[in-house]
């Protein structure tokens, strides 16, 4: 970074021209503003940002932003992605897009730039249902899902997008929600900060196909109840009174009241640098467990694969110099005609 | 081509021994078990014939499998080449001698021998389980058989057991299997004797590899000894009715070496990215028989190339695109089913209207098909195979030599255009090699990028060329030209989504205008020959075309010939030029699928001889072909 005095940046200056063309209500809205004000308040200028995305209602997103964009095929966005970075690792990059895209006909793609540990930012709206399409049951739709193409319910178990992420050697790993414009800005800006894949799942919304599913975690009334933010070094707690705790139980763990039997001291206390402890908070499901919102894993350490090539390129130039051209096309074996 | 024999006394002889004959060509095809290093000696033999001032031609024919059981005919791997003293374009139909290391190495390649050719066998491999193993019948020897004694010459060499008597040292402690392992450096010197080329540089080579790089010295003095023994067994056998000499070849005045067309593509990449002043994103899947490209580039980070292996051809083609996006050189390779795997992907990049390079080298399908084997099937995949009306640019390489030439001018056209290319070249031009005139560097032009400047005011992302009809490549980083652009169809000029129904007509009007517009910048197609009968090519049939149309000629018969390197678009002139044949005849190694193409563009008609073998024309059967046709189809 130089010693220019970067310039100044409001949200509304990450606004494209176009029309949003989402339905009135859906979730989509409030990340697309959590977006705009991270982006003004992150650093980098705005021709050094890239959104990148897939096929979905949620793929529609650079449109939005007056950025550099490219809204690509369905699934492969992680891929274009990594392009790009390779191509130049200045530039800032964000991958948003849906939970079919990224996780069904894009789960590969999703799955490697995680294990690389690529330095862009994959923002996942997982609203558990195909929109774009009109109502088809997603992967992580749960089974037994009613759906057009599920018209008695649909079979398949969903997938976790976090376990995913975390099992696929994801180096920054949340989850947050759309209607918590707040703490979204705040996440997706501690994600950007992070050197190497973020992944962040947002539970999103969809108010035409799947209205409401995930409210129970997301409404003001019912969140304290249902969710548990993972705060670094904290522990566990949650409840609307505050009053109830997560507490490790052999290899799971329980659901227990403050009180007399248990105090704070009884529950688990967050750790971000803890694999093995993020898996199992990835595993809490709703209504059995408040699910976890906030960071599950972090793991500086790891250096990203675009820093590890541009290294790699370095040192080769450093001990075989600069290519010549002339000498690479003549190579070591020639002969000479009269 | 077969080798004819021309009395000794009419060319310089270059041994003091009557008994070499000099001939004007001669083929060898060396096969053995996929373990027996036949590639290697193959490639000892051709830097040989290199040297001693031969053109050549080689082709490699190798089984998909890495290493068959050991013995079984589809584990037999062979390397052909052909050598002259005059310009040869084939690796040759039937070889004049046929090296086999063992019994199935026999088996599957006497077919390629001309009748009364040299067969050189290891006897010693010729065991009763070793003829089992191959699916000899219990008893039988083929080296016994009368009928292929009388139509070949067979020379039963004990390889092995020579290869072990003269490389043991009672003093060296050296296992037998490193010994054995040498046998295939015997073979070498028999065959470097029998066509009087030196072993001096081979030797070196050996001495470099194993002693230098490898640092086992001890190994590079057996390869060594084994070359050395087979030489003096050559010379001293007299096995062989006699030994035999090419001259040199008038070759144009120059600097040499040995290209294929993998590596050509590579040093042609490479160039284009030198010459355009971009670095090259190569992203890639393995696939067979492509991944040498790969290979290739993967070692010349030192031209800021970044290859990427990616976790599938889709990833590779979006990797390569999202690489043009950032104004990088993007660029990907692949062969046929890999092709098909990117077709999507090569949609968003028409509708991006990005630089874009996709190297196909096409092997015999469908489907998984033949891997190892050449074709040319993917022709119409290549100019159709995408949902929508989705032109890209089509270049098609015609040599190994020629693919360095057609790299450069794939990415100076994608550049040129703002759109893709596909770059066909096929398995039997990747492996095959060819000497190769070294290009000087600075005598290739550079290939210029307009990059709109960050002040122009007019700037919109899908402002077209006036004159190329491409779009501004405006990238990440430059301030004030923030764009979106996606596979949605796009307004003209604004690149705004659109869904209006007269601008999708224009615009897919632009994106086929802008491949058309490229006729301006490629060179018109040329015929050499004079007929009434023009054989029309493309890609890799131009040697096989070349040598038939000779040996068409050596029979009084003429025809004209043209080859195309570009097809989409089609040189400017190529509608004038096929009005002007009464016999319009297409060699293609498909079922006719240039034909259709020319057919449709031009309404004439056209003949087509069609190649389905998964391997390149033989030339006499193509001049064959090429007689039936121009007699109405009448033998």
């Amino acid at each position: 970074m130089t010693d220019v005095a970067l310039p100044t940046y409001k949200a509304k200056d990450f606004a494209s021209d176009q029309d949003v063309r989402w339905c009135p209500g859906c979730g989509d809205y409030a990340v697309l503003t959590a977006m705009k004000k991270m982006a003004a308040n992150l650093g980098p200028k705005k021709e050094d940002f890239v959104f990148v995305s897939g096929i979905g209602c949620a793929a529609r997103f650079p449109y939005y932003m007056d950025t550099y964009g490219a809204h690509s095929i369905h699934g492969r966005a992680p891929a274009f992605a990594t392009g790009v970075k390779i191509a130049n690792p200045e530039l800032e990059i964000f991958l948003v897009s849906g939970d079919g895209d990224l996780l069904s006909i894009g789960g590969n793609h999703t799955m490697h730039a995680l294990r690389r540990n690529i330095d862009i930012n994959i923002v996942l709206l997982n609203n558990k249902i195909y929109g774009l399409t009109k109502g088809q049951y997603s992967p992580t739709s749960e089974v037994g899902k009613v759906t057009n193409s599920t018209p008695y319910g649909s079979l398949d178990e969903p997938l976790n997008p976090i376990t995913l992420a975390l099992a696929s050697g994801g180096t920054f790993v949340a989850r947050s929600f759309d209607v918590d414009v707040k703490g979204l800005t705040s996440l997706i800006h501690r994600g950007a900060k992070h050197k190497g894949t973020s992944f962040i799942e947002v539970y999103q919304d969809c108010n035409v196909f799947n209205h409401q599913t995930w409210f129970y975690a997301t409404q003001k009334d019912s969140r304290a109840e249902n969710t548990v933010a993972l705060e670094q070094g904290k522990p566990l707690i949650f409840g609307e009174q505050n009053d109830k705790g997560i507490r490790r139980s052999g290899d799971t763990v329980e659901i227990v009241t403050l009180g007399d039997e248990f105090s704070e001291a009884d529950l688990l206390v967050h750790d971000e640098s803890n694999l093995a402890q993020a898996f199992l908070l990835s595993q809490l499901y709703h209504p059995e467990f408040p699910e976890p919102i906030g960071v599950f894993y972090i793991d500086d350490s790891r250096p990203s694969y675009d820093d590890q090539l541009f290294e790699q390129i370095h040192e080769v130039v450093e001990s075989k110099g600069e290519g010549d051209l002339q000498k690479l096309i003549t190579g070591s074996n020639t002969w000479t005609v009269e | 081509m077969t080798a004819t024999e021309i009395p000794p006394e009419s060319t310089t002889n270059p041994s003091d021994d009557a008994k070499v004959k000099v001939l004007p060509s001669v083929s060898v095809r060396f096969c053995g078990d996929s373990g027996d290093g036949m590639q290697l000696t193959g490639s000892h033999f051709t830097d040989e014939v290199a040297l001693a001032g031969n053109d050549f031609s080689t082709a490699p024919d190798f089984p998909a499998e890495i290493r068959a059981p050991r013995g079984t005919t589809f584990g037999v791997s062979g390397y052909q080449v052909q050598f002259a003293s005059s310009e040869i374009h084939t690796p040759g139909d039937l070889v004049n001698a046929l090296v086999a290391m063992n019994p199935a190495g026999f088996k599957t390649n006497l077919e390629y021998v001309e009748p009364g050719g040299i067969v050189i066998v290891n006897e010693d491999e010729f065991t009763k389980s070793n003829l089992k193993k191959c699916g000899y019948e219990d008893g039988y020897n083929p080296l016994d058989d009368e009928v292929i004694n009388a139509s070949y010459k067979i020379c039963k060499v004990p390889m092995s057991r020579l290869t072990r008597e003269s490389l043991v040292r009672e003093e060296e402690d050296i296992s037998v299997k490193d010994i054995d392992r040498c046998r295939n450096m015997f073979a070498l010197g028999i065959i470097s004797w029998l066509y009087s080329r030196e072993i001096d540089s081979t030797i070196a080579k050996l001495q470099h590899y194993f002693g230098k790089i490898k640092n086992k010295p001890e190994i590079a003095a057996l390869n060594e000894r084994a070359i050395k023994a087979g030489y003096y067994f050559g010379e001293t056998a007299e096995f062989f009715p006699s030994q035999y000499e090419v001259a040199p070849a008038k070759l144009k005045a120059g600097e040499y070496r040995r290209i294929s067309g993998n590596e050509a593509i590579v040093l042609g990449l490479t160039t284009a990215s030198t010459k355009m002043h971009t670095p090259l994103v190569y992203a890639s899947y393995p696939i067979t028989p492509a991944s040498d490209v790969l290979h290739g580039l993967a070692r010349l980070k030192q031209f800021e190339i970044r290859t990427f292996q990616a976790e599938d051809e889709i990833a590779a083609v979006m990797i390569a695109i999202g690489a043009s996006f950032a104004g990088l050189l993007g660029v990907t390779g692949t062969s046929g089913p890999g092709l098909a795997l990117k077709s999507e992907a090569i949609g968003l990049a028409v509708m991006m209207e990005l630089p874009l390079i996709v190297v196909n080298i096409q092997r015999a399908g469908p489907s998984t098909g033949m891997p190892t084997k050449t074709e040319q099937s993917d022709l119409l995949q290549t100019m159709f195979g995408r949902p929508g009306e989705c032109p890209v640019i089509v270049v098609a390489a015609s040599s190994p030599g020629n693919c360095f030439h057609m790299a450069i001018e794939a990415v100076r056209l994608s550049v040129r255009a703002m759109c893709p290319v596909i770059f066909l070249s096929e398995g039997g031009l990747g492996n095959a090699a060819e000497p190769w005139l070294i290009p000087d560097i600075s005598t290739i032009p550079d290939i210029v990028v307009k990059r709109p400047a960050v002040t122009d005011e007019d700037y919109l992302p899908y402002k077209r060329d006036a004159v190329t009809g491409g779009r501004p490549w405006a990238t990440p980083g430059t301030p004030g030209l923030e764009h979106r652009v996606g596979g949605l169809e796009k307004q003209d000029g604004t690149g705004d989504v659109s869904y209006d129904h007269e601008n999708h007509a224009l615009m897919t009007k632009y994106r086929a205008e802008k491949i058309t517009k490229l006729q301006e910048v490629i060179p018109e197609i040329e015929v050499a020959g004079d007929s009434d009968t023009l054989i029309l090519g493309w890609g890799g049939t131009r040697g096989s075309i070349l040598t038939a149309t000779t040996m068409l000629q050596e029979r009084d018969i003429n025809v004209a010939t043209a080859h195309l390197h570009y097809i989409n678009p089609f040189p400017k002139n190529l509608g004038e030029v096929l009005k002007q044949y009464k016999t319009i005849i297409i060699p293609e190694m498909n079922s006719g699928q240039l034909a259709m193409l020319i057919r449709s563009k031009f309404l004439v008609d056209a003949t087509s001889i069609c190649n389905l073998h998964g391997r390149s024309f033989f030339a006499d059967e193509l001049a064959n072909e090429i007689e039936v046709a121009m007699n109405g189809g009448e033998a």
